[in-house]
C-alpha cells in the first residue's frame, strides 16, 4: 500500500510502481475528472498540478510521486461547491464543447496564471500546448484573459 | 439495421444524467413515465419530449447525441421556445434506444450526423413542446373554470388576464398529462421567438469544468473488469496465434479471449494491467496480399482513375469536352487529399454485461439505435433483450457513428456473462483501426473563352467511396452520390454553386483495402479544396479578382453569403504589409457559407493564418453563439488536415499510431475566429460541419497570391514555401 496526497487528502492505493498516475487517479482513486487522450504526454488531456507544477499524468509513474507531493486534480479546484476563478471564467465564456479535454486545459491554466497573473497572447501560446479536437482555443483564450482581470 | 419493434412497454431503464441530477452513472431510476416513485411524485410525462415535476421542473428529453456540437443545447431551447417555460427549470436526459424501438420509434432517429441534429428535428420537437403548452393550458382552464382561449402562458406561468388568476404549470401537469393532446398546433413564428435564436449558455457545461462530466470512459460499474484490445494493425487481416499462457500470470490478468477471428483481447481488474499485459502478448496475425499494401501503389492507383475512360457522373451541363476543347485557353490541374483520422479526444470504448437474457451497453455514440443493433447482433439475443444506455460523449466527429467498439464490448462480455466489461481501446488501437476520410485525386480541366470566362469545366474525381466501405446497399447502380458533396447540380444538401454552361463532373471509384468513412464535413472537405482553390486558378489565367470572378458564375444564395464574408473581412482594402486574404464559399448540410482567410508566409517558409472571417446562412439560427463555436471549432478541424492530416499505409497497416505522428492545430496556431451570420429564414440548415471546408481553399488561396506557389496536395508540412524555394 502506497499514499498519494491528492486534493489535501491523503490516499491509499495498491498499483504497481510502475503504474502512470494518470491510472491510479482514474482506476484507484475514483477521480475520473483527469483524462486519458494519448499515453505519451502529448495532448494533455491528463494534466493534472504536483506541487503547483502542471505535469502530464499518463507519463508520471506513480513511484516518483512522493507521498508529501501536493497533487491537485481537476476535481480539488473548486472548494465547497464554489469555483476558482478560472472555472468561473470557462463558464462565462461557455468553452467547454465535447468537455473532454478540458479537464487538462483548465489544470494548465491553473498553473499558467500561478505563475503569470496577466499573460500575454504569447504566454498563453507557449503554456496552452494541450490539445482540444473541438477546437475551442478561441474561447480558452478569452476565459485565460477574463480569469487574470477577475 | 434491423430492429425488431415487438417489445412489450415497459421496464426500461434510463440512466440519469449527471444534470438531471447530479447521479454517477451506474445509477439507473425507472424511466420516468413508468416509474412509481415519480408518479406517487407528482412527475407527469406530457409527451415523448416533455416532463414536468410539480415544481415546475422541465425535463427535455434529447434524442439526438451530444457531442460538444452543442445541439443539445438548441433542442431544447426550441421545445422550451414552445412550451412557454421558464428556461432556467430547463434540463435534460436521453430516452434510450431500447426506449425508442418500445414506443413506436417516438423520438425518431437518435443518429447524430451530418449536421442534422437541429435541422431535421426541429419541426417535431417543437411540436413536442406546442402541444405539451396547450395541454397545460387546457387544464388550467378546467382548474381555474375560465376558457382556454383567454389564458396565456409564459414563464411557466398561465394565467388568465381578466381575472389575473394564474396557476404554474407544475400544479396542472398531472392533470394535462391526462389529457388527449391536440391534433394539431400552431408553431410560432421565429421573428417572436425569446430562448430560441438567442445566446444562451450550454446546458452541460458546470460539470465539464469540475471533472463532474461522465464519458464513456469514466463508466463504472460494481464488480467490472476492464479490458483492452489489439485488432490485427492490417484491416482485414486474421488472427493467426497468441500464447495467452505467457501473460495469464501477470498481475491482475483474468482472462485473454479472440474474438471476430481478427483481435486479441485482455481483461484485467484495471486499465493499465490489461495494457501492459496485451502488450506482452506473443500474437501472429495472417494479413495475406493485403499485407503488401504501399501508399504509393494507393496512390499510383488513384492517379490512374483521373484518366480512365470510365467514371460515374455525378453532374452534368451542356458538353463539357467539347467546350474545353474549342475553348481558347485551357486550364489544368491535378490536387490531392489524403486520409484522415477524426481523432475524438476520447479513444473508443464500450462497457458490456451480458447474461443469458439480458445484453446491456453503456457507451458514447452518435448513433444509439446502431449501437443497439451492433449489441442484438453481436449477443445473439434479440433486440428486445438489449439497451443502450448513451453517455458523454468525448468528441465524435462521425467516429462513433460506427459500431465496431460496441461490437466488440459485447462479445467479450459474452465470454464472460454477468460480469460489466469496460473495453478501452488504446489511442494506437484507436488511431490504426478507424473507419478513414477517404483518399481521393482531382484533375480539374477547364476552357476559358478570349475574354477569360469560363466555357466548360471537367472536374475528374479519382478515388475512395465511403457508401461503397461502409454502406454498399446504398450505392446507386454502383455509384456512390455522396462522393459528389457540395459538387451536386441540385438539392438541398450540397448543391453546386456555379452556373457553368458546359459542365462534367465525374468519379472513377477507386477503393483501397482501408475501411473509409464519415468524418465531420465528409467528401465537402476535399470537394471545396478542388474547386475553390481551381476558381482562383482560373480567375489568375483569366486575370481578374477571384472574387469579381465567382459572382459571375455564384448563384444568388451562394453570392450572398460569400459578398458577406468578403464585406466583413474587407476583401479588397489594404491590408498589412505581407498579409493576402483568400476566399472560398461551398454549400453543405443545407447551409450556405464562405470563408476569407488573411495569412502571410515569411521568408522562412512560416505560413501565419492571422484571421479567418467567415458567414453562414443556416436559414433559421437557433443559438449565435453556439454557431460561432462551432464555426471557430470546424476551422480548427479543417486546418489541421489541412497543415498535418496525413493517414498513410505501409505494408497494409496504418502508419501514424498516435499525437506524435499525426499531428494537428493546437493554440499558438489558432486564427482569430470572426462569425458573420446572414440567415435568410426560408429553411433549416447544419451548422456543425459545412464551414470546415471553407477554411483550407481559402487559406491555400491565400498561400498562393503570398508565395507565389500554389500546394495541391495536402497536408501543407510537406511543402517547402521559403522565399525563393
Amino acid at each position: 500500500m502506497a499514499v498519494l496526497n491528492v486534493n489535501g487528502k491523503a490516499m491509499d492505493h495498491n498499483a504497481a510502481p510502475d503504474t502512470p498516475l494518470l491510472w491510479v487517479l482514474r482506476e484507484q482513486l475514483g477521480l475520473t475528472g483527469t483524462k486519458y487522450g494519448c499515453g505519451i504526454a502529448q495532448c494533455g488531456s491528463c494534466t493534472v498540478l504536483i506541487d503547483g507544477a502542471p505535469m502530464r499524468s499518463c507519463h508520471v509513474p506513480v513511484k516518483g510521486v512522493a507521498a508529501t507531493a501536493k497533487i491537485t486534480t481537476i476535481e480539488g479546484l473548486a472548494a465547497n461547491g464554489k469555483l476558482t476563478k478560472i472555472q468561473e471564467a470557462w463558464v462565462a465564456s461557455d468553452v467547454p464543447q465535447c468537455g473532454y479535454c478540458q479537464s487538462g486545459m483548465i489544470m494548465a491554466a491553473t498553473a499558467l496564471l500561478a505563475a503569470k497573473p496577466n499573460p500575454t497572447d504569447a504566454d498563453i501560446d507557449a503554456a496552452m500546448t494541450n490539445i482540444c479536437r473541438c477546437g475551442t482555443y478561441q474561447q480558452v483564450r478569452e476565459a485565460i484573459h477574463a480569469a487574470a482581470k477577475a | 439495421m434491423t430492429i425488431q419493434t415487438s417489445l412489450g412497454r415497459r421496464g426500461f431503464l434510463a440512466s440519469t444524467t449527471a444534470v438531471a441530477g447530479g447521479f454517477s452513472l451506474g445509477f439507473h431510476v425507472p424511466f420516468l413515465d413508468d416509474g412509481a416513485a415519480n408518479a406517487q411524485a407528482g412527475v407527469r410525462e406530457l409527451n415523448a419530449w416533455v416532463v414536468i415535476h410539480p415544481d415546475d421542473k422541465v425535463v427535455v428529453r434529447i434524442a439526438r447525441s451530444e457531442m460538444g456540437q452543442g445541439t443539445l443545447t438548441g433542442l431544447c431551447q426550441l421545445v422550451a421556445e414552445e412550451l412557454e417555460c421558464d428556461w432556467n427549470k430547463v434540463t435534460w436526459e436521453y430516452p434510450t434506444p431500447g426506449q425508442n424501438v418500445a414506443r413506436n420509434r417516438v423520438w425518431r432517429n437518435f443518429s447524430t450526423g451530418g449536421s442534422r441534429g437541429i435541422r431535421e428535428s426541429n419541426q417535431y420537437v417543437r411540436e413536442g413542446g406546442a402541444i405539451a403548452r396547450e395541454m397545460l393550458i387546457a387544464a388550467a382552464a378546467t382548474k381555474l373554470n375560465v376558457p382556454a382561449g383567454e389564458l396565456t402562458a409564459a414563464n411557466s406561468v398561465i394565467t388568465h388576464k381578466g381575472s389575473g388568476k394564474s396557476v404554474r404549470f407544475g400544479e396542472v401537469a398531472a392533470a394535462a398529462a391526462a389529457l388527449e393532446p391536440p391534433k394539431e398546433v400552431k408553431l410560432k413564428d421565429p421573428k417572436d421567438w425569446k430562448i430560441a435564436g438567442k445566446p444562451i449558455k450550454r446546458l452541460d457545461t458546470v460539470e465539464k469544468v469540475t471533472g463532474q462530466q461522465i464519458y464513456g470512459m469514466d463508466h463504472t460499474m460494481p464488480g467490472m473488469l476492464v479490458a483492452t484490445v489489439r485488432a490485427c494493425p492490417v484491416i482485414g487481416g486474421k488472427l493467426k496465434s497468441f500464447d495467452a499462457a505467457k501473460i495469464e500470470k501477470m498481475p491482475g490478468v483474468k482472462k485473454v479471449v479472440a474474438i471476430d477471428g481478427n483481435a486479441v483481447v485482455v481483461v484485467a481488474d484495471t486499465y493499465w494491467n490489461a495494457h501492459t499485459a496485451l502488450a506482452a502478448l506473443p500474437t501472429e496475425w495472417d494479413v495475406g496480399e493485403l499485407g503488401k499494401v504501399q501508399q504509393d501503389q494507393i496512390k499510383a492507383t488513384l492517379k490512374a482513375g483521373l484518366d480512365a475512360p470510365e467514371a460515374f457522373v455525378g453532374n452534368k451541363a451542356g458538353d463539357a469536352k467539347a467546350a474545353i476543347d474549342g475553348a481558347a485557353k485551357k486550364v489544368t490541374a491535378t490536387y490531392s487529399f489524403p486520409y484522415q483520422h477524426h481523432v475524438t479526444m476520447e479513444p473508443m470504448n464500450a462497457t458490456a454485461r451480458y447474461t443469458a437474457d439480458k445484453c446491456e451497453v453503456w457507451c458514447g455514440t452518435q448513433n444509439g439505435e446502431a449501437a443497439l443493433a451492433a449489441a442484438s447482433e453481436a449477443s445473439g439475443l434479440p433486440v428486445a433483450k438489449c439497451e443502450v444506455y448513451k453517455l458523454m460523449l468525448g468528441g465524435g466527429f462521425g467516429r462513433r457513428g460506427r459500431s465496431d467498439y460496441v461490437r466488440q464490448a459485447v462479445l467479450v462480455a459474452k465470454e464472460m456473462p454477468g460480469t460489466p466489461i469496460k473495453l478501452i481501446w488504446s489511442r494506437e488501437e484507436d488511431m490504426t483501426h478507424c473507419q478513414y476520410h477517404p483518399i481521393t485525386m482531382a484533375k480539374l480541366t477547364a476552357g476559358l473563352d478570349k475574354d477569360g470566362n469560363l466555357v466548360g469545366l471537367h472536374v475528374r474525381i479519382s478515388g475512395q467511396s465511403i457508401l461503397a466501405s461502409l454502406l454498399p446497399q446504398n450505392l446507386v447502380n454502383g455509384m456512390d452520390p455522396a462522393t459528389f458533396q457540395g459538387l451536386m447540380q441540385t438539392g438541398v444538401e450540397a448543391a453546386y454553386g456555379y452556373d457553368v454552361p458546359n459542365l462534367l463532373i465525374d468519379h472513377a471509384m477507386r477503393n483501397p483495402h482501408i475501411t473509409a468513412g464519415f468524418w465531420r464535413g465528409v467528401n465537402v472537405n476535399q470537394n471545396a479544396v478542388y474547386m475553390e482553390c481551381f476558381m482562383d486558378e482560373l480567375a489568375e489565367a483569366a486575370g481578374q479578382d477571384p472574387l469579381a470572378y465567382r459572382l459571375k458564375y455564384l448563384k444568388p444564395k451562394w453570392a450572398a453569403v460569400l459578398k458577406a464574408a468578403c464585406d466583413k473581412a474587407g476583401y479588397g482594402k489594404p491590408l498589412p504589409a505581407g498579409h493576402f486574404h483568400g476566399i472560398s464559399q461551398v454549400m453543405g448540410y443545407g447551409s450556405y457559407v464562405a470563408g476569407v482567410a488573411e495569412v502571410s508566409v515569411a521568408d522562412n517558409g512560416q505560413v501565419k493564418i492571422h484571421k479567418i472571417t467567415a458567414a453562414t446562412n443556416p436559414g433559421h439560427v437557433v443559438n449565435p453563439a453556439q454557431i460561432d463555436r462551432q464555426v471557430a471549432g470546424s476551422f480548427v478541424y479543417g486546418l489541421s488536415a489541412m497543415l498535418y492530416g496525413e493517414i498513410t499505409v505501409k505494408d497494409g497497416a496504418i502508419e501514424q499510431t498516435n499525437f506524435d505522428t499525426y499531428n494537428m492545430l493546437r493554440m499558438d496556431e489558432m486564427p482569430k475566429v470572426e462569425t458573420v451570420l446572414v440567415p435568410t429564414h426560408d429553411f433549416w440548415g447544419g451548422v456543425g460541419e459545412p464551414t470546415i471546408a471553407v477554411a483550407a481553399p481559402a487559406v491555400l488561396n491565400a498561400i498562393a497570391k503570398a508565395r507565389g506557389k500554389r500546394v495541391r496536395d495536402l497536408p501543407l508540412m510537406h511543402h517547402e514555401l521559403k522565399k525563393g524555394a
